[in-house]
């Protein structure tokens, strides 16, 4: 059968069923994805307080430029996006990794440390936000009474010092981070063609020779997918911080892009354009970020 | 599994395209359901009958104030309230959308600017009907904080609180230390109490409890500066970097070596905590301390003083004194009904039945019956009846998102490593322009 005739094969009803079955969706996709995110790129050259649409005024750039040259936040806020992603790809992904490769070596109670390590993941970043909380109280807190147990009389105020928090949110971010990514590429090593490990052991191919020369190239599409995770967890990072920063924004030590945002944007006296102006520059960031390396790799594989 | 395998299997059950058929029509189903709702919210609460309350007591104790209130407004009225109870900070956060949209009749707020904001921008309605009726209740003060910019009356008070610094007499009888007046004094008991092994000042502003510095940051002001000054820097008028706004952080560096350490990551309950065990001192904090005490011995043993005199010519002379109450949205469905509400939540009769479930608090109403407050509530009310001049609260008194997304985060950042403090408030002033224009 030519490939000409084959859509007249589907019926009037299946023409409606499948523009109908496509359509709407897009649809709402438009409308509640597309929509506003173009609108918040117009907002983002306007102030608006949120309170009728008279109350928008078109500024031009002006929202840019603010951020850019005068809003003390805005530069700390980037550099620990920055700091967040550096962490997160550097420490808790190759350990999530290195944690698969262990484990999918058959060893005792693997399906224990399995459990064990994934089960932060099944909480929400807002939960195992509860949950450091309690371990960095600075009174009753897990971490202080065992420093004090140990003799130290330091009082660390993990959670108010600007200098320390943000670490003590990564190192959270982080116990859940690996779990995730010790998931993903667990079941990427499973449907790993086992011969191919034995035939690199034949060419005498040590255990780290083999995890670099074999394996991880064998595994390009779920470190695609864990590079993509990574960035975006990065990036929209935002439930964790603000749990551990009280639920009421940004705090010193701990400005995040998404935070900024719903600083502005959320509140009594909102700065709809102001916020919608950051929104647009994270964004862009995170367009940039995430095609840069989509192109890549898929230009790579088409040829 | 083979295409063979999978058709028998697929036959007896549902074809695939009416699996996906009814999925999609679930799909659509979820899309429309807001759209649905939002009609039949608006129709069915036209009722006559009926008032609808929005509350932001979401906790035991006011809740089943709020509660009691409403149920002694049905006997009286025959007026049904239905109340819809929103978490405080989930409230205080959307509120400028949910006014806009399709709010309670009747809803909390704050006095104050945060009052008069609305007010200005028309998401409320004004009440001067109401306050015809309970207006011999009030004082001039309380009537002066009611009112909008227009002079027009937009709020109906419920009760007040007054902040202060807090202490254990028993304490202080044991050390033998006295209540200071003046801020020398106010210092040098800290550093004796230091020496005493005590932390001199609890404190605790972690998560989100910064906004209890404010209390210390406002006191400190209107000791050193007055009400007047005060109030313009509060409302955006002043440049921060003035010379006076300064001298805060000044005097603040002081008293910082005697805070107790690690506060920025400590509950204001846990700070409070530590005072009634007697670890610290001395607390600056609001009469809400009280809803923390569970034991009738302590209570009875904690006391407050006024925040101490820094500048004679401004001596003790305002108290800060934060005031919750009512408002009329923009456009309630049941007007009539409404404006009776607020009659009776004005009426003295309301506040008494409200102060019985939640004792932390004093009326705002005069004619109130005062013989069931304790001690430290009738020394609360004398306190706020002296004050020349009555503050809310620097997050009521200012622009609230100035002040949680600039003021706040500067003063915390600060009081981490409290140096002369003229870099966070030139970070302070340079976002001002962006929230007091116009």
């Amino acid at each position: 059968m030519s490939a000409a005739s084959s859509p007249s094969r589907l019926g009037r009803g299946d023409r409606l069923f499948l523009a109908a079955v496509i359509g709407l969706p897009l649809l709402a996709l438009l409308v509640f994805v597309w929509l506003p995110a173009l609108a918040s790129i117009v907002l983002s050259f306007t102030t608006w307080d949120g309170i009728g649409l008279s109350g928008i005024h078109v500024t031009g750039i002006d929202n840019y430029r603010q951020i850019f040259t005068n809003y003390p936040p805005f530069w700390p806020a980037v550099w620990h996006n920055v700091l967040w992603l550096l962490f997160t790809a550097l420490l808790p992904t190759p350990f999530g990794v290195f944690l698969a490769y262990q484990l999918d070596r058959k060893i005792r109670f693997t399906r224990v440390y399995q459990t064990a390590i994934f089960l932060p993941m099944v909480l929400s970043l807002a939960v195992v936000g509860f949950i450091w909380e309690i371990i960095y109280n600075p009174d009753t807190g897990l971490l202080n009474s065992l420093l004090s147990a140990a003799g130290s009389a330091h009082h660390i105020d993990w959670l108010g010092n600007p200098h320390l928090n943000l670490w003590a949110v990564l190192v959270a971010s982080g116990w859940r981070h690996t779990g995730y990514i010790m998931i993903l590429y667990l079941a990427g090593l499973r449907s790993f063609d086992p011969a191919l490990k034995e035939a690199a052991a034949l060419d005498g191919a040590g255990g780290r020779q083999t995890f670099f020369r074999i394996v991880l190239p064998a595994l390009k599409p779920v470190n695609i997918i864990i590079v993509v995770v990574t960035v975006m967890e990065s990036l929209r990072a935002f439930d964790i911080v603000y749990v551990l920063g009280g639920g009421t924004g940004s705090k010193p030590g701990m400005e995040l892009l998404s935070l900024l945002i719903t600083d502005n944007i959320i509140g009594e006296s909102g700065h709809i354009g102001y916020g919608s102006a950051l929104a647009v520059v994270l964004l862009l960031v995170s367009l940039a970020a995430i095609g840069t390396f989509l192109v890549q790799t898929f230009r790579k594989e088409d040829s | 599994m083979t295409q063979q395998s999978r058709t028998p299997l697929a036959a007896p059950g549902p074809g695939r395209r009416q699996v996906v058929g009814r999925l999609f029509g679930l799909g659509a189903a979820a899309l429309a359901a807001p759209v649905l709702t939002a009609c039949g919210g608006a129709t069915a609460a036209s009722d006559p009958k009926t008032v609808t309350f929005g509350s932001n007591g979401a906790d035991a104790t006011p809740k089943a104030a709020y509660a009691a209130v409403t149920e002694a407004f049905t006997a009286q009225s025959g007026l049904k309230v239905k109340t819809n109870t929103v978490d405080h900070d989930t409230f205080q956060k959307s509120i400028t959308s949910y006014l806009q949209g399709t709010p309670d009749d009747v809803f909390t707020w704050f006095a104050g600017y945060r009052m008069q904001y609305f007010a200005k921008k028309g998401l409320c309605s004004p009440v001067d009907d109401v306050w015809e009726k309970i207006g011999d209740g009030f004082s001039e003060a309380t009537k002066q904080l009611s009112r909008g910019a227009d002079g027009t009356y937009y709020f109906v008070p419920l009760y007040t609180y007054p902040w202060a610094v807090f202490y254990r007499k028993s304490l202080f009888r044991e050390r033998g230390y006295e209540v200071p007046r003046t801020w020398d004094q106010f210092v040098a008991l800290a550093k004796r109490m230091k020496k005493d092994g005590l932390f001199p000042i609890a404190s605790g502003y972690g998560g989100g409890d910064t906004w209890s510095v404010l209390g210390a940051f406002d006191y400190l002001n209107l000791r050193a500066n007055g009400y007047d000054f005060h109030t313009s820097l509060m409302r955006g008028q002043v440049s921060f970097t003035d010379r006076r706004a300064a001298r805060v952080l000044d005097l603040w560096r002081e008293l910082t070596p005697y805070y107790q350490p690690s506060g920025g990551g400590r509950s204001w309950q846990d700070a409070a905590q530590t005072l009634l065990d007697k670890k610290s001192g001395m607390a600056v904090i609001g009469l809400f301390l009280g809803q923390q005490i569970t034991d009738d011995a302590v209570r009875a043993d904690i006391d407050f003083f006024p925040f101490p005199e820094v500048d004679p010519a401004h001596g003790q002379d305002t108290v800060e004194a934060p005031t919750d109450g009512f408002m009329l949205s923009r456009r309630p469905k049941n007007e009539e009904g409404a404006k009776k509400f607020l009659e009776f939540l004005g009426s003295a009769r309301a506040e008494e039945t409200y102060m019985r479930a939640d004792p932390s608090n004093l009326a705002a109403n005069e004619q109130a019956g005062t013989g069931s407050y304790n001690a430290l509530q009738k020394k609360s009310a004398q306190l706020i009846e002296s004050a020349r001049h009555i503050s809310q609260f620097a997050d009521r008194d200012s622009d609230p998102g100035f002040v949680s997304t600039v003021l706040l985060p500067g003063l915390t950042e600060w009081l981490s490593h409290p140096d002369d403090g003229s870099a966070t408030l030139k970070k302070i002033e340079s976002q001002r322009s962006r929230f007091f224009t116009a």
